[in-house]
């Protein structure tokens, strides 16, 4: 008995430690669990969300991507420029594209050429931050009709009572999770990060596994760009700054683990959602914005650790 | 340079070859000099290389931690972070406790937090990008609880002035990025700390069977780290009187891209401070130049990401071999 | 010779579902060269290890210089004066070569400062002492396997160690450099060294050895002088289980061909390599370790590239393939290293099983899950494996049971042509029949099979046809009753005199 106890604990620590924290913040705010703050939480977390789906699956083939968060900025600043120029929805699909292509590159230098995944993105990520000033030739970018524009809806539009954002993110954590639980390309992906050797051993093509995980980011990116953009109706220089750090966090907390083979979307979810309460529990309690970092640096050590030492069978190295 | 160098069985070129094969730093770093100072007269100039060396000192000395740290086989993300908690310490602490004790604290947070990610790598064995991950974004959180998200400033001017020494062109805080990083290249060479920690990079196993002890040389490279990351964060608070509390913001990025550019392996075991000290300058003359010649900062961006990138392909290229 | 200086007395060592080593003993004497020979999984480089100071035996105790000795670790034996001379070299490729023959034991004075002239001298003079042509400031990435060899020899001089044990030294060496090998281990054993000499190389064990000790899965079968004794005794000691195991050769009714290789070559690796198997047939191919018998089918299944060669697929020449377009030609290819080149670990045997053949488990690219469902449950029982469910990750099951579902995995989508590397290494007797059987059956049905294996009797028991291999040659093809022990080890022993003459 006591074993099982042990073993729950030690399964679901964490899991259990989340309820106790959404439980404290339940007694002292009690504005924490009703449906308008939880779709609010989900509607925050819908930008990193998105972005973390596609990251998932560069992470599970044990790789990274440290570039999403110029290429959020790159693609935000594209979309709304090109809205005030092109209209909607032919900047929408601008957006897409563009992530797509730079998913694509990611995907061509770590995939193919076989470079370091964390320093080609680390390249990447300076290379479109410089992209975007000589893009938007440094100065911030406005909607010009924002009162008219049905770009509106991506960010801050409602259906059927839920916001737009967040059934995107939704609907995207569906189709990434179904993607990656039931089909070919799925297991490939698991394949591959589980054991490279194995794989190639077993007709898998590791190169262009790899090359559609950093395309599928990049979409996810793009999506992502979309909503930031509707939702902020403008775009600075620096507005995707840190995303990608926040992102990994997300999937790091989940228990997608960074070698590659092991995690899922609904992880991330969870990962990225547990971000998101923190925040905003904090915040209805009281505490300046900033304490959710050190929350967060604390939850990542436990978590990962715990994680780790489940696996392992022991909590120390 | 004795170290880097290589020994191999071969005619005076083939070991000159052998030797730019592993420090091709110094092929890019003259390069680029001789672009710039082509392209710019105001380049080679005495004035505009101390600028580059004070320039660059700032990146070169959280550099020469994360090169420590590097070889050991880990990387350290936590660097821009602890920058920013020993500088807001240093200015914020004077007010309580004068200039020097508070400079003192802000040297030992960053020690502190230090041997704390090392600690929890070595313990844990966590992979060192998740610790420090983690560290990032708590450490910025501890400096905006500390600063309650204002720039703090130094109450006493007098403080800017004490890095206002020059040698020549060269300022005091070039002097302490050279310094530091000879003698840190003394410890990876001479000691046995330094070597042990090569051992551990290069072939953990082999070490581990030896009897070295691979948690311990971690923590102190961890240590170092951030210790080093805190004296940079000083002499920043000292060049701009103020504590910003989001000073040195992805500077994690750029120093690692300092130390990569310069040839560390990523992987561990192999690089040397002399590498570093050519990634830092060539990232300082790259920036500088550019500058020089009124290209818009974009520039700067795009050509440091094509340049890793080139660094990258180049390495896999001319020694692919050693790379497996 | 001289006196014992090691002794192991009655060694035991388990490991969930092995008994590695059973009630061992076996003794070492100061000026002796001490071969340890067996098949693979006799407990050779498990009693290496417990030597070593890597396990911890279960029972049992080491006399070492007279007393009863507890080694702690790796460099509390090399203090003690064992030395374990790796086949994976545990040197430090960025370090020089002084550095790596004190690893974890520089001199420093008392502020950790290196004392690099004393090191330098020091390794020096075990350098001089072994005669290396290389200093001790030399960076080891840059020197040969062979030197590298010699600069973990050098410890011994170092740390003037009395026991050495050498694992399986010459598996990479030319033969000059096998030959200096020789005579490096002829002066330490001048000096009054015990040495432990592992290899599968019986002409180098004959030549170099003064006893041999044979284990057979986890005893010690016997120890014999080498002057007294003849490859026929040592080799029926090793396999002797011609009691225990008998083998099933399937029917011999041949149908058309289905591989054929010509000239196949890989510089360094295999030359000029061509064989051919026909449906219903069990082709084996023997050779030791290292001569390239991995290599060549990992290049016919196309996961290795050839620089020349041609390759028949039913009698129509075909382009060297990728391994997509063998599994999708009906090739298969259960390889040597079940757990870095056949299994994903952390997958459990349903998704395993489906890998290779994701196109015949799914409907636009849609998973079909109730068909992985079925197949996995039918091999399951096929092959009775013991795995709780279809999802249990494959890490937690036996060798056995892991080599069953790499079976299952290429066996599921009825392959043509099925190519099997080392099937039956490291795992239990009764998993090993359950392969035998499963080869005769297979080759029953109709299917071309190739069985690589470095166990003479397994090889000789399954196959209608032997290939022997040596040195990245085929050397040798053997049927009927030419099959036997005594030729397969003359094709490949006098091959190798052949080629060191």
């Amino acid at each position: 008995m006591g074993q099982t106890i042990n073993g729950l604990l030690r399964r679901h620590g964490l899991a259990l430690a989340f309820l106790v924290f959404l439980g404290v913040v339940a007694l002292n705010a009690d504005a924490f669990l009703s449906p308008g703050n939880i779709l609010d939480v989900l509607r925050q977390v819908s930008i990193t969300g998105m972005m973390a789906l596609g990251v998932t699956f560069v992470v599970l083939t044990g790789r990274l991507d440290l570039s999403i968060g110029s290429l959020l900025t790159l693609l935000t600043v594209i979309v709304v420029d090109q809205h005030n120029i092109a209209g909607p929805f032919p900047a929408i699909v601008m957006t897409l594209l563009a992530g797509l292509a730079v998913g694509a590159f990611n995907g061509v230098l770590v995939g193919f050429v076989g470079l370091n995944a964390l320093i080609v993105t680390l390249a990447m990520l300076s290379f479109l931050q410089g992209l975007v000033l000589l893009y938007s030739g440094g100065s911030n970018v406005n909607v010009a009709n924002a009162q008219e524009t049905w770009f509106a809806v991506f960010g801050r539009g409602d259906f059927l009572g839920l916001p737009v954002p967040v059934i995107l993110f939704l609907v995207g954590a569906v189709i990434a999770g179904v993607v990656l639980q039931f089909t070919t390309f799925g297991r490939r992906v698991y394949g591959v990060g589980g054991n490279e050797t194995a794989s190639v051993f077993s007709g898998i093509d590791a190169r262009w596994t790899v090359f559609w995980t950093y395309v599928v980011s990049g979409f996810t990116t793009g999506v992502a760009a979309v909503i930031m953009g509707s939702r902020v109706m403008g775009a600075q220089n620096t507005i995707g700054q840190g995303y990608e750090l926040t992102v990994l966090a997300g999937v790091i907390l989940g228990g997608t683990s960074l070698l590659g083979g092991s995690g899922s979307i609904w992880r991330t979810v969870i990962g990225i959602s547990m971000l998101g309460f923190i925040q905003n529990g904090l915040l209805l309690l009281g505490f300046p914005y900033y304490v959710q970092w050190l929350v967060t640096w604390a939850v990542i050590i436990i978590a990962v650790w715990i994680d780790l030492g489940a696996k392992r069978g022991r909590i120390f190295a | 340079m004795s170290h880097a160098t290589d020994i191999r069985a071969g005619s005076p070129l083939q070991s000159v070859l052998g030797w730019l094969l592993r420090n091709h730093i110094w092929v890019f770093l003259a390069l680029t000099i001789i672009v710039f100072s082509w392209a710019s007269p105001y380049f080679l100039t005495v004035n505009n290389i101390g600028n580059i060396l004070t320039q660059g000192a700032f990146i070169g000395i959280l550099a020469i931690g994360m090169t420590m740290v590097m070889i050991n086989g880990e990387i350290d993300l936590s660097v821009g972070a602890v920058l920013a908690l020993a500088s807001a310490l240093a200015i914020g602490l004077q007010d309580h406790m004068g200039v020097w004790p508070a400079v003192f604290l802000g040297l030992m947070s960053g020690a502190a937090l230090g041997f704390l990610n090392g600690t929890l790598v070595a313990l844990s064995g966590m992979h060192s990008f998740i610790v420090t991950l983690g560290g990032l974004i708590g450490i910025r959180g501890l400096v905006f609880v500390y600063s309650g998200e204002n720039a703090l400033m130094v109450p006493d001017f007098s403080y800017t002035e004490i890095p206002e020494v020059y040698l020549g062109p060269i300022s005091l805080t070039a002097m302490i990025f050279f310094a530091l990083a000879l003698f840190f290249q003394w410890v990876l060479s001479s000691t046995r700390h330094g070597r042990e920690t090569y051992a551990v990079g290069d072939n953990i196993e082999a070490a581990h069977d030896a009897g070295i002890n691979v948690k311990r040389h971690k923590i102190i490279n961890f240590t170092i780290c951030s210790t080093l990351a805190a004296v940079c964060g000083i002499l920043l608070s000292m060049r701009l009187g103020t504590a910003e509390p989001n000073a040195g913001r992805i500077w994690e990025l750029w120093t690692i891209i300092a130390v990569v550019l310069g040839g560390t392996r990523l992987q561990g075991g192999f690089g040397s401070m002399w590498m570093t000290i050519g990634g830092v300058l060539t990232l300082a003359v790259l920036r500088n130049g550019l500058r020089l010649l009124n290209t818009p900062n974009y520039v700067e961006l795009m050509v440091m990401g094509a340049v890793l990138v080139l660094a990258l392909v180049l390495d896999k290229v001319l020694n692919h071999k050693g790379y497996t | 010779m001289g006196d014992v200086i090691l002794k192991v007395e009655g060694i035991t060592k388990t490991f969930p579902g092995v008994t590695a080593l059973d009630d061992v003993s076996f003794d070492i004497r100061s000026g002796e060269v001490h071969a340890l020979v067996g098949e693979n999984g006799a407990g050779k480089s498990t009693l290496m290890k417990v030597l070593a100071g890597l396990h911890k035996p279960d029972a049992g105790e080491i006399i070492y210089q007279g007393a009863p000795t507890q080694v702690a670790g790796p460099l509390d034996a090399r203090r003690k004066g064992i030395l374990l001379i790796h086949q994976e070299l545990s040197l430090s490729p960025e370090l020089s070569v002084a550095e790596n023959i004190y690893l974890g034991a520089w001199p420093t004075n008392r502020f950790g400062v290196l004392k690099k002239r004393e090191l330098r001298r020091h390794a020096a003079s075990a350098l001089d002492a072994l005669g290396c042509g290389f200093g001790p400031d030399t960076r080891v990435g840059t020197l040969s396997v062979a030197m590298q060899q010699m600069v973990e020899i050098a410890r011994a001089e170092a740390f003037n160690a009395n026991v050495v044990i050498f694992d399986e030294p010459t598996a990479s060496l030319t033969d000059t450099e096998k030959d200096q090998l020789f005579q490096t281990i002829r002066g330490l054993k001048a000096r009054g060294v015990g040495i432990v000499y592992i290899s599968h190389k019986m002409n180098e064990i004959f030549d170099i050895t003064d006893r041999i000790t044979v284990l057979r899965d986890g005893q010690v079968q016997g120890t014999v002088d080498t002057a007294e004794t003849d490859l026929n005794q040592v080799t029926r000691m090793m396999i002797g289980r011609t009691l225990d195991t008998y083998f099933i050769r399937a029917k011999a009714e041949f149908g058309a061909e289905v591989l054929r290789v010509e000239g196949l070559s890989k510089a360094g690796v295999f030359r000029d390599v061509g064989f051919s198997v026909r449906e219903g047939e069990v082709l084996g191919l023997y050779g030791l370790v290292g001569a390239g018998r991995s290599e060549v089918v990992e290049t016919v299944f196309g996961v290795r590239k050839a620089d020349s060669g041609k390759l028949y697929w039913k009698g129509g020449e075909i382009a060297l393939p990728s391994p997509r377009q063998s599994i999708d030609m009906g090739m298969a290819l259960v390889p040597e290293s079940r757990k870095e080149q056949g299994l994903v670990l952390m997958m459990g045997g349903r998704e395993n099983t489906s890998l290779p053949h994701l196109g015949l488990f799914s409907s636009v690219s849609i998973m079909n899950r109730p068909k992985e469902l079925a197949v996995f449950e039918k091999y399951r029982s096929a092959l009775s494996i013991k795995t709780t469910g279809p999802d249990q990750a494959v890490s937690q099951l036996s060798g056995g049971n892991q080599q069953k579902f790499v079976l299952a995995k290429w066996l599921c989508a009825d392959p043509k042509l099925i190519i099997l590397d080392e099937p039956t290494r490291g795992i239990d007797v009764g998993s090993k029949s359950a392969i035998h059987e499963l080869i005769a059956d297979l080759a029953q049905k109709g299917l071309a099979v190739i069985v690589i294996s470095s166990e003479m009797p397994e090889v000789l028991g399954v196959s209608h046809r032997v290939l022997a291999m040596s040195e990245g040659a085929i050397v040798a093809e053997f049927e009927g009753d030419a099959m036997t022990e005594e030729n397969l080890i003359d094709a490949v022993s006098h091959h190798r005199d052949d080629a060191a003459a």
